[in-house]
């Protein structure tokens, strides 16, 4: 199963294990990762599962659709280029070992 | 209050599965129950009339928390239900037989759904969607129906009708009102998804109610209207709202009305007792009369804002409603609560179905109505908890940053 790294409010980072095809949302709120508040469970409602990519995995990731990118517009913590909602990033073999920085907040 | 004691919380949907987990999020070490009466894991109830339903995947993959969360944190979840609660021994009787003592309890028992009261309303051909057990049992009858019933334009009924009419089932939709979600939206919003739905095949009945199940030898082949219209059917499927849990409060005198009576902490008139969600009917300041919303977001809300009181925190609870939905291509997301609105104006395009509709009352801006524009709703849920004013017309002129506001 491929791996992601949650990097923490507290600057820790914790790796998991993830099934193929789902979210690294779904990754973070299963292993109860602090900072995803997710209050809309992934319909891509309220911008609370924001998180940082970090590099090399940004380009690695499709393209954030337009609804995505409105809802970035708007987080609660400064938007920079590696954001993107993490229910909308879905687990593939080529992303093992992706990395993202968990914001200071969500709303 | 007797801090020691469990805190006990009573429903296992957003409402209660939050509470304890922003508990131990906050650092609480006391210990949590949490009773479930499903037979399942606490879900995430948005996709039972959404993805799920389209979908043959279990009620694992929609579960809000994974087992191990409630193990690693130490929330006891408890699968019963509560038959009995004293107030003056602060102890409840589980289904189980088991009883328990409290230092918190809080109600977060939610709402079930309206049923339909007609005779043969029970017959199994009369699906409702309001749990797990229901939408996996509605998804194995649209694999065999064909003409479907759909009673009532809410939010669920419109969002069933939606997906059963991409699959290509034909679909009446019988509201007793005059629009979509009239209860809910504005009026451009409710003609804007009308014609959404029409366009999906959809056909309507505006202003008609169902007066009989039509069966043919125990099979189900109808319903009749009140206008004395039939409609053929083999599968009617029933949205007419939801009735809050509140009995077992009641049982134990604890004002109820159309919900659990709390105030703007969330308390009962017992300080020991809370109510939280769908259940509850609290003093909202924000619209100077008792509320009860019906949302996920407000669950979480108020969940939170529980958990920090419980944490020793003060305040009263002011957050801003929200609510979304999702028909078709169509993605409505709402801020506010449209009460007395006597002013509505449109920001954007409804003829490209990207728009957001601005509801004042006297001037002042309640709610946003935001159709495929998902970055007005998130600005106007800050500009809602802001008090920011926006004029009308700054609202519908599109080269007004709306965002700059907030600054």
């Amino acid at each position: 199963m491929p791996k992601i790294r949650f990097i923490g409010i507290d600057s820790q980072t914790v790796e998991v294990d993830v099934a193929e095809g789902a979210s690294v949302m779904m990754a973070a709120r299963d292993a109860g990762i602090r900072g995803i508040e997710a209050e809309c469970g992934g319909a891509l409602s309220c911008g609370t599962c924001h998180v940082y990519v970090v590099q090399p995995y940004q380009a690695m990731l499709p393209q954030a659709s337009a609804e995505e990118n409105d809802m970035l517009e708007c987080v609660a913590a400064e938007r920079e280029v590696g954001s993107r909602l993490s229910c909308q990033i879905s687990m593939t073999a080529d992303l093992d070992g992706l990395t993202v920085k968990i914001p200071d907040t969500q709303t | 209050m007797k801090p020691v004691d469990p805190i006990v919380i009573v429903g296992a949907g957003h409402a209660g599965v939050q509470l304890a987990a922003s508990l131990r999020q906050m650092g609480s070490d006391r210990a949590i129950a949490l009773i479930n009466d499903e037979p399942c894991l606490p879900y995430n109830r948005p996709p039972l009339s959404k993805e799920f339903l389209k979908s043959d995947v279990d009620a694992k993959s929609i579960c809000l928390r994974s087992e191990a969360f409630f193990r690693d944190n130490r929330i006891d979840l408890i699968a019963a239900r509560v038959e009995q609660m004293d107030r003056t021994t602060c102890c409840i009787t589980l289904s189980s037989g088991e009883s328990m003592t409290y230092g918190n309890l809080v109600f977060a028992t939610g709402a079930r759904r309206r049923t339909l009261e007609l005779p043969e309303g029970g017959h199994p051909n009369v699906c409702y969607l309001r749990s797990v057990a229901d939408s996996e049992r509605l998804r194995q009858y649209l694999k065999v129906s064909r003409d479907i019933v759909v009673v009532g334009a809410g939010f669920i009924g419109l969002e069933f009708a939606a997906t059963a009419a991409a699959q290509g089932l034909r679909v009446r939709i019988v509201e007793l009102g005059k629009r979509f979600m009239g209860r809910a939206v504005s009026s451009p919003v409710s003609a804007y998804f009308e014609a959404q739905h029409a366009s999906l095949g959809s056909e309507i009945h505006f202003g008609r109610s169902v007066t009989s199940i039509v069966l043919d030898g125990g099979r189900l082949v109808g319903v009749t209207l009140d206008d004395g219209n039939r409609l053929s059917a083999d599968l009617v499927v029933v949205g007419v709202g939801v009735v809050p849990n509140i009995e077992l409060a009641a049982s134990v005198d604890l004002p109820t009305e159309n919900g659990i009576v709390v105030d703007e902490t969330l308390t009962t008139i017992d300080p020991n007792v809370s109510a939280i969600g769908d259940c509850a009917i609290f003093a909202s300041r924000r619209y100077g009369v008792p509320i009860r919303i019906e949302a996920v977001s407000n669950s979480v809300d108020q969940a939170k804002f529980l958990a920090g009181r419980l944490m020793g925190g003060s305040g009263a609870y002011d957050a801003v409603p929200w609510f979304w939905s999702n028909q078709g291509q169509s993605k409505l997301q709402i801020a506010g609560l449209a009460r007395d609105v006597d002013q509505v104006v449109v920001r954007g395009a409804v003829g490209d179905g990207t728009f957001s509709a601005f509801c004042y009352a006297s001037g002042k801006l309640m709610a946003v109505e935001s159709v495929s524009r998902p970055g007005d709703h998130v600005i106007a849920r800050r500009l809602l908890a802001a008090g920011t004013v926006v004029r009308p017309d700054q609202a519908a002129d599109v080269g007004f940053d709306l965002k700059a506001c907030l600054a």
